[in-house]
């Protein structure tokens, strides 16, 4: 009878699952809930993280030295710091800390932002290079980056940078103060708190942090004592859904209040629904395609004119591609100061074919291209494939998994490859950086810039971005900017394509988020339910 | 003496078995063309950070020494920190594993208590309808796509009606309440007495448990339903009836009896498959569990992860296969001399 009484358990096994209440819609009051894909954080260490989804929890729980507000998000301003005085020859910034505590309670000291920056010098993990292109390094970094009192901090430059630069790069989640004395207490084997602090929080912004389980949820809550004002809401929990579908159902359904990953299609299927709004914001990443100048196709300039006119700009922005990409065609992405917004290329195949005839190619040729096997990569790539054929260039898709396409990219194996570039903090010269500086060309050069990686030999405007970098006029540094990306736009081995727009897509009662280019201009500290 | 023997005998086979699973993992995970110091430091990090991590990770040495060094530390109890999550990769599987095992249980309870009696019928009414009826839902499972299932499965019960809880283990209003013992949350809400988180859990766990359950439920009524075919054709059956034993009894009793063992083994390797990691059921559903764990790790050649989730599926297939060994002598008398 052992089967009998299998069948009755197994009966009331389903009627327990009919019988199981209806889902409560609706998230708590005072919480707000967002569905967001999370799988990319490795740490929530500000001295280390170099991630997006990272970046963002950071930008939320801690201060930086200098930082835009979710109230502005154009001009950079002093934050953990209240002012500051640049020394004559340009090389000395002296910063008054403002009064604010961290989360323990404890004041912030000039001590504090001292350690902060000396932490991430010495660990000098992923984003350590923002810090040490200024020239500090772990032994002098002590006697550079000085507290001169509890409230007087003093930092000291030995490269050649304006002062602009430097408190530009003091905007970078790397420059986030963390409390010394908290971080100490959990040192193991000279990490300087590392391995501790990679999951749980030392900080004073706008939002604690207390719990991170990876790929699963990260649970912020408010602190009442942040400088600028506590928060709205309480608490922020942000739930890992990798399936951009569940996240359209979730949000639909009400048991979450914003969705951050739909995919074109499903914004569109949203449009009808008056509960949810969707808006376009510009993100800060350039899509582009690279020729590597090691292909003696590649590297004749009729052909990298006649790439310029054979790809579908409009054509793609106006269909699959549309709300979630713009058409931009410069390096600098536009939304910050020193964009070049001009778009002076458009799919013309005649123009591309006698280009080629030009460049003796009359009937093209054929060529790889590497390609992410997903969106939107994969279906740029198509595209792209689809045009160049119309005027004879074979192209041949090769799709990969992202990791993988970087791994040959940087290895110089490719011929063609479509990928995207984001800065790493808000300056052009995070990206002119990569784009227009290849110091060094040789296949064993100490540094990998987009540039080496395409193999592009530039020695002028190598010497024109160092120049850029070390201006202290900040009129006449953004003007030469904007002569690089004009350079790169006329000639180059890049085909930039388009700039990332983010489409959160929010329950109608929510108001407030802040979402800005950078994944660290991204604020959740004004959201009202 | 001989138990010994044979004591030692298993545990050397054992200890190749793991040994080869191992090697085996490690070379595909060092030959993908993926390099797994970028998902550390990033694209874009210094040369002398990158070139620190690479040394960090032992991947400057040859191949076979970089395994050795891994078997050193994993015979010493130290699985390592995964490049992926940034914790110990003990910790994470202690994470991953419970809510797999979970969906899994549930999965193949639904399955069995279906998929057994279907499979009965079916073969009892062969030819006629019920036996139609089996097999057509069997053919659905074995074609339909279970991402696609498990998203309509969604917008219909979830978004539709109502009447199961999303995507997730557990609702936003209940996240961080209860402290993990056992990682399964049925079982610690129960054993904390919070049955309203008990009722939350489980009207998160019965779409994905039914959608996984149905697959497995195609696959075991099938054979359910070929082993009794097999046995009612047997003389004993014939026997038992002439001699005038009810039918149910001829059925249920003696025939199904009879395909216990084999159907054990089945059970067992359905449950296995299914504890590795239904990656995308685990997808459509937010579901934090190993499987998504591995091939995440796997894509992003973050090779302690995907050993210490190897490691774990091994020893679940090994201490199932021991199990059902165990069960055969408890079903068939002739296996326990």
């Amino acid at each position: 009878m052992r089967i009998g009484t299998g069948l009755v358990v197994g009966a009331a096994a389903v009627a327990l699952a009919l019988g199981a209440r209806p889902a409560a819609a609706a998230t708590p009051a005072d919480t707000f809930v967002m569905a967001k894909q999370i799988d990319d954080i490795i740490t929530l260490d500000p001295q280390e993280s170099f991630e997006f989804s990272g970046n963002e929890i950071n930008a939320n729980s801690y201060e930086r030295v200098m930082n835009f507000d979710a109230t502005d998000l154009v001009n950079l301003k002093p934050a953990a710091a209240e002012s500051y005085t640049v020394s004559d020859d340009g090389k000395t910034i002296t910063f008054k800390i403002r009064e604010a505590k961290f989360a323990s309670g404890a004041p912030v000291t000039a001590e504090d932002v001292a350690f902060s920056l000396q932490r991430g010098v010495k660990m000098n993990k992923s984003p350590g290079f923002i810090l040490t292109q200024l020239g500090w390094d772990k032994d002098n970094v002590d006697k550079l980056v000085k507290a001169l009192d509890p409230k007087t901090l003093q930092i000291t430059i030995t490269e050649d940078f304006g002062a602009g630069f430097v408190l530009s790069t003091l905007s970078a989640n790397i420059a986030s103060v963390v409390e010394k004395k908290v971080v100490l207490q959990h040192e193991k084997d000279g990490d300087l708190g590392n391995g501790w602090l990679k999951t749980n929080y030392a900080g004073s912004g706008a939002f604690t942090l207390r719990s991170w389980k990876p790929n699963e949820s990260v649970v912020l809550e408010a602190n009442p004592t942040f400088w600028r004002g506590a928060p709205s809401i309480k608490r922020v929990v942000i739930r890992h859904v990798p399936e951009p579908a569940t996240q359209r159902l979730l949000l639909e359904k009400g048991d979450v209040d914003m969705a951050r990953n739909l995919s074109a299609d499903q914004i569109a299927g949203l449009a009808g629904n008056k509960d949810i709004i969707v808006e376009s914001s510009p993100k800060a990443e350039v899509y582009y395609m690279a020729l590597n100048q090691k292909d003696e196709r590649l590297r004749n300039p009729k052909v990298r004119q006649a790439m310029r006119w054979l790809v579908d700009y409009h054509g793609m922005t106006e269909s699959f591609l549309k709300g979630r990409f713009k058409v931009h065609q410069a390096f600098w992405p536009s939304g910050f100061a020193g964009s070049l917004t001009d778009t002076p290329f458009r799919l013309d195949v005649a123009k591309g074919k006698a280009l080629l005839a030009e460049a003796g190619y009359p009937n093209g040729f054929e060529v790889n291209l590497d390609a992410s096997n997903s969106y939107p990569s994969i279906n740029v790539a198509q595209s792209v494939q689809a045009t160049m054929g119309q005027a004879g260039i074979k192209v041949n898709i090769i799709p990969g998994e992202q990791k993988q396409v970087i791994t040959k990219y940087r290895a110089r194996n490719h011929q063609m490859v479509f990928l995207y570039w984001s800065p790493d903090y808000v300056d052009p010269h995070s990206n002119a950086d990569t784009f227009t500086r290849n110091p060094d060309n040789s296949d064993n050069a100490k540094s990998k810039p987009l540039a080496w990686r395409n193999s592009w030999e530039i020695p002028e405007l190598t010497k024109k971005t160092d120049a850029a970098a070390r201006e202290r006029d900040p009129e006449k540094r953004l003007q030469m900017y904007l002569e690089l990306q004009k350079a790169v736009q006329e000639d180059s081995p890049f085909v930039i394509m388009f700039q990332a727009q983010d489409q959160p897509a929010r329950r109608a009662n929510v108001k407030g988020f802040v979402a800005g280019p950078f994944a660290d201009q991204t604020f959740y500290r004004l959201v009202q339910k | 003496m001989r138990v010994l023997l044979l004591v030692l005998r298993t545990l050397g086979t054992l200890a190749l078995t793991f040994f080869g699973l191992l090697a085996v993992t490690f070379v595909i995970g060092r030959v993908v063309p993926i390099d797994p110091v970028l998902k550390i430091v990033g694209d874009r990090a210094l040369p002398e950070v990158y070139e620190r991590v690479r040394q960090e990770l032992g991947l400057h040495l040859p191949i076979w020494q970089q395994f050795l060094l891994y078997l050193q530390k994993v015979l010493a109890g130290d699985f390592g920190r995964s490049a992926l999550t940034g914790q110990p990769v003990l910790a994470d599987i202690a994470r991953f594993f419970p809510a797999t095992v979970e969906l899994a249980t549930a999965a193949t309870l639904l399955g069995v208590l279906l998929g057994v009696p279907a499979g009965v019928v079916a073969a009892v009414h062969q030819g006629r309808w019920p036996d139609h009826l089996v097999r057509l839902l069997g053919l659905v499972g074995y074609s339909v796509p279970v991402f696609w299932l498990g998203l309509m499965g969604l917008v219909l019960f979830y978004a539709k009606l109502g009447w199961v809880e999303g995507p997730g283990r557990l609702g936003v209003a209940f996240e961080d309440l209860l402290e993990p013992t056992t990682g399964l949350l049925l079982v610690d809400a129960a054993l904390a007495g919070e049955w309203e988180i008990f009722e939350n859990a489980l009207g998160h766990l019965i779409l994905p448990a039914s959608v996984l359950g149905y697959f497995s439920l195609a696959y075991i009524s099938r054979m359910t339903r070929s082993f009794m075919l097999a046995e009612l054709r047997q003389e004993y059956v014939t026997t038992a009836r002439v001699k005038g034993v009810p039918e149910w009894r001829v059925v249920w009793r003696h025939a199904l009896g009879n395909c216990m063992v084999p159907l054990v083994t089945v059970i067992a390797l359905s449950y296995g498959s299914l504890l590795e990691g239904a990656v995308l059921t685990e997808t459509v559903f937010a579901w934090p569990g190993l499987g998504r764990y591995i091939t995440d790790s796997l894509f992003n050649a973050d090779m302690n992860a995907v050993l210490g989730g190897t490691i774990v599926v091994g020893c679940v297939f090994i201490g199932l296969n021991l199990l059902s060994d165990l069960l055969y002598r408890l079903l068939d008398p002739r296996a326990r001399t």
